[in-house]
């Protein structure tokens, strides 16, 4: 199969095998910032947004989202100009491995553009399909926390 | 004691977070190479059977497919024995593996690999590989592993490359036994016994990036391996003796690992890789599925512990006996080791016992492999000694908390378990310079609101809430073993290149090793350039593992970083002319204290190289360390158990951990909350389901859970510091210690509530209500 997707803005042609994943696609072609854990949908490690919506790039056939639009962590923000949610991730102390962050990262951003004040419950919820072993996910959802309020601050 | 700090004690922002959280840094399979247009992709064909003899094995139909490359079975590879545990030389783990065997031990050995251009032909044409299986007859259940008439798993070449107790005859892959003083006598003595028998299951390290190795040629035909490793200089040296090259022939990187907890103290994929490279000349890349991960890598040994204690009414131990048998599955790897720490890290806690028995056995069966995993034997020690404590506490009708400070281990005492118990050989002798476990306990007791809640089984409807108390010690490195080293040396603008061998596994010891070194210089952690992991350019260590990187690794960086600070205070002096004893280094400067005169390191750099008596400033240091000083926690759990379904739910769990001087408090804590979700989900959850054939059927996260956010009870750390005086600043250790309490902490938290004893992890809903109804 061959197609053109927008990814972080740019428009890129890819081809690929009929059944290859969104993953696959993404990964083969430099996107090395969406992570592959599982490969079943379960840890969350893959997470982008497809258009609007956040999805495990691992259960999306890649050429279902030809035409689409697609964000990875580093469309949001990249090491010289992070995003207020991976600056807050850093300064909270949420990254240890980092393999989860990215997914994490991308669940965050999503949920904070649909509600700008979560509560602990509804952290806790929009990040339940990301695991982390290393963090114990205390540090991660104050990151959230972090982010949101600083976002609120400069909107 | 030193107790003013520039920047130890501050949560400086961890080096690699920024890159990690923008997606920047590069984990193993993220890396672009030389030849990654020439790549061959791996795929391996496990046994389906737990007990086998491969009779034959056809590859002619696999061989013929388009992209298919290269085939590795027994047949063509040669019969290497080692071990893949990732320890010292020589490994106290028994050779008992070859890369490809003829004989398959449990459902997921190996039996073949195919090469092929693409990761789909190299799984296509595993279903093309004919094998001829001669069936034996298994044997799942380690108690029976040590019956005559048992089936032996290992039984021909197989050996031990120390002197160790080792029985392939018996399925014995290793004993550990010590005895002091005098057990019957002290269970005469006794005014009562409690006696009861303990168990904790296997689990996964559920590490987030799967295992993952690339090999390819250099321009120079060097063997370059990036591996998903804990131990880079271990996987070089094992690598080597596997696939023939000399360890100079071989380079191993250690880019960001994705998680270790001990899954990656294994020499895994590297021999595969590298022998598929050096076979075809091509670069080979290998990524274990989840499910891989799961069943063909390592796990935590399961443990069997019979625990006998016969105590005094004035709540004396006078004796105990401890019976350990531990499941090593198909393989012996950390076999002994991990066996051995269920005593040694466990028993000197209350070193007032003077009769002790200690009896450890591990025993092959045809099930998944054991290995290191975070905790490493203390872990499934801790779980029987903590519920053990509570009971007689309970008997004695004491608050457990008092009891456990009147006969815990303190300040300035030892243990003769210490000298008894090493790791692979006799330990070493010493004595306990820091110990604030009193204070967590106190701490801890408050947070959780010990006395508002023990005993007073609050109720709501079915449910009914109860608070357990578990305490612990770790070591810091594996002491006249464990040995690291660090080299730095100065730019001309006051910047530092720090090389060392330590290996960041997402910890942050890249960042806790430049505090180090920054603090000893006088300099932040931003003058660092840090490179560690890499063995061509970076000095050796053991690696990650044993919580030793800020104790073991920190001390090589401190004493490092002090002879470099020796050399910039002889260049200042020749700049300033004066007695080098007035001069003092103070942020990043070389000040003279008696006429307040400074000058800076980028001066002091500049002469250095360009002006009189050239020469690069730069030293390197190893530390090899003799004491291993044990953090010390106290862990809190307040539970709820449905006491209609069975169900427990973890409301709140505090951990108070004296880890001595906290190097980094925020990655000091994530250490802590990290460990402790982990063992509050193996406490709850985790286990491997298995077949009648040995097969497990859990192997995914739908069906084998781990704790996700939404499932996270409201968790409180508490930083107790101490000041360790042999440690780097006062530091001990911090990275293990919190997965000990949670099993014993939650056992002893559902007695509370409900007064039902839940001896064998995991308390699943249908354990805690058969307790229930059964005591009903």
């Amino acid at each position: 199969m061959n197609g053109t997707f927008i990814i972080n803005g740019n428009s890129r042609n890819f081809t690929f095998p009929s059944d290859a994943t969104l993953l696959q696609v993404l990964r083969e072609n430099g996107y090395s910032e969406v992570k592959e854990g599982c490969n079943q949908g379960e840890c969350g490690a893959c997470l982008i947004l497809l258009d609007d919506e956040l999805v495990n790039s691992c259960q999306v056939l890649a050429g279902s989202a030809i035409g689409h639009k697609i964000t990875t962590i580093k469309g949001i923000g990249d090491i010289h100009n992070p995003h207020i949610i991976q600056d807050a991730f850093v300064e909270s102390g949420a990254v240890q491995c980092g393999f989860c962050t990215p997914g994490m990262v991308m669940a965050t951003y999503y949920l904070l553009q649909k509600n700008p004040m979560p509560d602990d419950n509804e952290i806790k919820l929009a990040l339940s399909g990301n695991l982390c072993r290393c963090t114990g996910y205390v540090k991660i959802i104050q990151a959230v926390k972090l982010a949101a309020e600083r976002i609120r601050n400069e909107g | 004691m030193k107790d003013k700090f520039d920047t130890i004690g501050k949560s400086i922002r961890k080096i690699d977070s920024l890159g990690l959280a923008t997606g920047e840094e590069k984990f193993t399979d993220d890396f672009d190479f030389p030849g990654k247009q020439n790549l061959l992709h791996l795929a391996i064909l496990y046994s389906p059977h737990p007990f086998a003899i491969i009779e034959k094995i056809d590859t002619t139909d696999a061989e013929k497919m388009d992209g298919v490359v290269d085939i590795l079975h027994y047949g063509n590879t040669s019969r290497v024995l080692y071990t893949s545990a990732g320890q010292g030389y020589p490994e106290p783990s028994p050779y008992d593996m070859v890369l490809f065997d003829k004989k398959v031990r449990f459902v997921g050995d190996r039996v073949a690999m195919v090469a092929a251009e693409t990761p789909h032909v190299a799984r296509a044409a595993l279903e093309k590989i004919y094998v001829e299986y001669r069936q034996l007859e298994p044997l799942f259940d380690m108690e029976k592993a040590l019956n005559p008439d048992a089936p032996k798993i290992h039984n021909d070449d197989e050996y031990m490359p120390i002197p160790s107790v080792y029985d392939i005859s018996k399925n014995l892959a290793a004993e550990v036994r010590i005895n002091f003083g005098d057990l019957e006598k002290g269970f005469s003595d006794a005014d009562f016994i409690i006696e009861n028998t303990y168990s904790v299951q296997y689990a996964n390290h559920c590490v987030n990036e799967p295992h993952s190795a690339i090999a390819y040629f250099d321009e120079r035909g060097r063997l370059i391996i990036i591996s998903a490793t804990q131990v880079p200089f271990h996987a070089r040296r094992i690598t080597s003796k596997l696939v023939g090259l000399p360890i100079g022939k071989i380079r191993v990187i250690k880019p960001r690992i994705g998680g270790g907890f001990g899954a990656k103290q294994e020499v895994l994929l590297e021999p595969l890789v590298a022998l598929v490279a050096i076979r075809n000349k091509r670069p080979a890349r290998l990524v274990l599925s989840r499910e891989e991960v799961f069943v063909s890598s390592r796990t935590r040994h399961p443990m069997r512990v019979k625990l006998k204690t016969g105590v005094k009414n004035d709540g004396t131990i006078v004796a105990l006996d401890m019976d350990a048998l531990m499941n090593a599955g198909a393989y012996g790897s950390h076999a002994l080791t991990v066996l051995a720490n269920a005593g040694s890290k466990v028993l000197p806690l209350f070193n007032k016992i003077e009769n002790i028995n200690f009896v450890g056995r591990t025993v092959y069966t045809n099930l998944p492999v054991g290995g290191a995993y975070r905790g490493y034997g203390a872990t499934q020690g801790y779980a029987a000694l903590n519920q053990q404590i509570d009971i007689i506490a309970r008997k004695l009708g004491i608050d457990v908390l008092e009891y456990i400070k009147k006969w815990r281990i303190g300040e300035g005492e030892t243990s003769p378990v210490f000298e008894a118990l090493g790791e692979g050989k006799e330990g070493v002798k010493q004595f306990i310079n820091s110990c604030k476990l009193d204070e967590c306990i106190d701490r801890g007791a408050k947070a959780i609101g010990w006395y508002e809640k023990r005993d007073k089984r609050i109720r709501n409807g079915d449910k009914v809430r109860g608070v357990g108390v578990a305490v612990a010690m770790q070591g810091s490195g594996i002491p006249r073993v464990d040995m690291a080293s660090a080299y730095i040396k100065m730019n001309e603008d006051g910047s530092f290149n720090l090389h060392i061998g330590a290996t960041d596994i997402g910890t942050g010891s890249d960042t806790i090793l430049a505090q180090i070194a920054g603090e000893v210089l006088t300099v932040p952690v931003d003058k660092f350039i840090v490179r560690s992991s890499d063995t061509d350019l970076t000095p050796f260590d053991v690696g990650a593992y044993a919580s030793s990187t800020t104790y073991v690794s920190g001390n090589a960086v401190r004493i490092c970083a002090q002879k470099i600070a020796t050399q910039i205070i002889s260049v200042a002096q020749k700049l300033l002319d004066c007695d080098e004893e007035n001069l003092i280094l103070d942020n990043g400067m070389v000040r003279n204290i008696e006429t307040d005169e400074s000058i800076t390191f980028e001066r002091i750099g500049y002469y250095a190289f360009y002006e009189q008596d050239q020469f690069q400033i730069q030293a390197g240091a190893s530390y090899y360390g003799t004491e291993s000083p044990p953090p010390f926690i106290a862990q809190f759990a307040e539970v709820e158990v449905d006491t209609r379904t069975g169900q427990v739910k973890v409301i709140k769990f505090v951990s108070a951990v004296d880890c001595g001087k906290a190097m980094n408090p925020k990655l000091a804590e994530g250490q802590v909350e990290g460990a402790t979700l982990n063992g509050i989900s193996y406490a709850l959850w985790e286990d491997y389901k298995f077949d009648d054939r040995g097969r497990m059927l859990n192997s995914n996260y739908s069906d084998y859970k781990i704790f996700s956010a939404a499932d996270l009870p409201d968790m409180e750390t508490i930083i107790v510091e101490s000041y360790e005086e042999t440690g780097p600043f006062g530091a001990k250790s911090v990275a293990e210690i919190g997965i000990n309490g949670p099993i014993p902490a939650i056992a002893n938290a559902i007695y509370d509530a409900v007064q039902v004893r839940l001896f064998h992890s995991p308390f699943t809903p249908e354990k805690v209500l058969e307790k229930i109804q059964n005591k009903k």
